[in-house]
């Protein structure tokens, strides 16, 4: 069944645009892909190293920063008379930049703040997110500040067998997205399943005791908090380049705020959890949007966390895996006996 | 030698403030364990609160003052009952959601009431300026200072003079000792959460009418109260104050001598340079939890 689900998620998505050409509808599905990518990265560290990171849209947004300079190109003066001028890349070096680059800055600010723990991380990802925002909002010449990074290029990648394909239509990224958050999904699964994985486990359920084993405890936390941000770093690019403006306001807290939603409403440390709440949550403003304001939606936002945390505190993955056990388990024998009898 | 002198007013003044803010947080954060993402949306609600009692219901402004305080205290304990009292014993990440949770609906709702737009609160003082030795302050800065001056030390009188605050300060150091000694817990942690509330509501009121009231005011506020309570030390409020005060100047000469665009850099980086060099604070109580 748990494997089954995700397969099932993935072919019902796969096949979504063939009975769907609004492309209001399209875009609200790309942009919720684009920030479930970011849901997933955030859930590797929230749900299973336990270590909450609030400024988790830094990486997001450095990311975007990153591959879209890499493509526009630059031209910035710098301390004792160098300037470092650039001419604009193809944006899949950007992409490929964009992750090396935020899988860098997290592997920093990982091996800075994983010396506190608790609400001493929290509040230094917050800190490092903010300081982030301001540089992009103060240095005009290399970000152009609140003037925002515009005409960022459409994504193009060399495909074998299909040569050189620009990604331009609402379809094509939706493919795109959908493709770059299955190479996600598969990869934090085979982390997770992985002896790093129960190192990663064991840190979160009991830190002196996986340490007693021999779990090196930074260097794990490191790892995943570089493997993170990388990934986070992805979702920033596709946002550039799908999107194509960007300013300092992609650096938001309120982005962070519902990521950890997402994460945090679909179930943290599970696999689907992250992509649940993801869809759910980037779909309930387009649910909203003819009922309410803008405004009032993100009080039913912040009212549901608050509700799911009450009611169902692990999340709804886990809810429902519990709800459908119980009924499961004597109904199963009788339609597959060779399971029954396995 | 004007301009020095310029900016240490402002930043007295502004210290006074960001004072109450450490003060009110370094209660909740540092004594109850309380990660508190509603501390910002209490200082917006302070500045709203005195905005519709003066403007709004036409109230004097000595007078709106004490209410928006109210406000905030009535607010905070509200938020104890409903949200932390159930949730006593859970883990401090699920605390810290439901807190993330009710600050986004504080925030939002005041957006969705008064707009975006900013709003002002009249001063009743004079205009013109007080000249001191070439820097000039408004009435009303010199006004909000000694509020704030006197509601630190009201605090501080509070939580070390009288016996609620010794049962406060009881409660947070041995909770089975202080209940088995008669100390009602419960109503410890609802006085303790609304107290914390209340001053960053007063701190809110008193500078929402020297700068503007605006429903994301708390944003920067809530970030700022942090860094003043992790630089001063968990739980110590006299480290809160000294804190308050250290990160006005900071601000103010960053901002003055450096780049004012990276003023409100300063309490982050303040933060991330503390906790990197040394986590306990400059003043804190030898154990720390977390």
């Amino acid at each position: 069944m748990t494997r089954l689900l995700p397969l099932a998620l993935l072919v019902v998505l796969a096949l979504l645009p063939l009975g769907l050409k609004d492309p209001y509808l399209l875009n609200a599905l790309i942009t919720t892909g684009i920030f479930t990518i970011g849901a997933m990265s955030l859930n590797l560290l929230l749900g299973y190293t336990g270590q909450l990171s609030l400024g988790h849209i830094a990486f997001f947004g450095i990311g975007a920063y990153v591959s879209a300079l890499t493509s526009l190109g630059f031209d910035v003066g710098l301390p004792f008379g160098l300037r470092v001028t650039h001419e604009g890349w193809p944006p899949a070096a950007g992409f490929l930049l964009a992750v090396l680059i935020a899988g860098l800055c997290g592997y920093v600010v990982g091996r800075l703040s994983f010396r506190v723990r608790g609400a001493y991380f929290v509040i230094v990802t917050i800190s490092f997110a903010e300081v982030v925002r301001l540089v992009a909002l103060n240095w005009i010449e290399l970000t152009q500040g609140p003037l925002a990074l515009t005409s960022i290029p459409f994504m193009t990648l060399g495909l074998p067998g299909l040569g050189e394909m620009t990604f331009r239509t609402k379809i094509q990224n939706y493919y795109l997205v959908l493709g770059v958050a299955t190479l996600s999904y598969l990869l934090i699964a085979r982390l997770v399943g992985s002896r790093f994985g129960r190192a990663m486990r064991g840190l979160k359920e009991n830190e002196p005791l996986a340490l007693s084993v021999g779990v090196d405890a930074t260097r794990t936390l490191t790892i995943a908090a570089t493997v993170s941000a990388a990934m986070a770093g992805a979702a920033g690019s596709l946002y550039a380049h799908y999107i194509r403006i960007i300013d300092p306001d992609v650096f938001l807290f309120s982005y962070t705020v519902t990521m950890v939603i997402m994460v945090v409403a679909g179930g943290k440390g599970t696999l689907v959890g992250p992509v649940i709440g993801g869809l759910i949550f980037g779909l309930l403003p387009v649910a909203l949007r003819p009922v309410m304001a803008p405004e009032a939606q993100w009080i039913v936002y912040g009212a549901t966390l608050i509700v799911i945390l009450f009611v169902m505190p692990r999340g709804i993955a886990p809810a429902l895996a519990a709800l459908g056990l119980p009924k499961r388990a004597p109904a199963a024998p009788k339609p597959e006996p060779a399971r029954a009898s396995s | 030698m004007d301009q020095l002198l310029q900016h240490l007013v402002n930043a007295l003044v502004l210290g006074g403030t960001y004072a109450l803010l450490g003060i009110g947080l370094t209660l909740i954060f540092g004594i109850m364990n309380v990660v508190n993402f509603t501390h910002g949306a209490l200082y917006t609600v302070g500045a709203y609160a005195m905005y519709i009692a003066a403007v709004g219901l036409g109230m004097n402004f000595f007078v709106a003052l004490p209410v928006a305080v109210v406000a905030g205290l009535a607010l905070g304990a509200l938020i104890e009952f409903t949200l932390l009292r159930p949730l006593r014993g859970a883990d401090i990440d699920t605390t810290m959601l439901v807190m993330i949770g009710a600050g986004i609906v504080l925030q939002s709702g005041a957006l969705w009431i008064f707009g975006g737009v900013a709003k002002a609160v009249p001063s009743p003082f004079p205009d013109a300026p007080l000249q001191i030795l070439g820097a000039s302050v408004s009435w009303l800065r010199i006004f909000v200072f000694l509020a704030a001056l006197t509601l630190i030390v009201s605090a501080y009188a509070l939580i070390n003079g009288t016996r609620l605050g010794r049962a406060m300060r009881a409660t947070f150091q041995d909770h089975d000792t202080a209940a088995l000694m008669g100390v009602n817990v419960s109503l410890i942690y609802t006085a303790t959460f609304a107290l914390g509330s209340s001053l960053a509501a007063a701190a809110g009121a008193l500078l929402g009418p020297v700068y503007v009231v605006f429903p994301q005011m708390g944003d920067l506020a809530a970030v700022k109260a942090f860094a003043i309570v992790i630089l001063g030390g968990l739980g110590s409020i006299t480290g809160a104050t000294i804190g308050g005060f250290a990160l006005a100047l900071a601000e103010e000469f960053g901002a003055g001598y450096v780049s004012s665009g990276y003023r409100d850099a300063m309490g982050f980086l303040i933060i991330i340079a503390v906790l990197l060099v040394k986590p306990t604070g400059l003043f804190a109580r030898a154990e720390r939890i977390g």
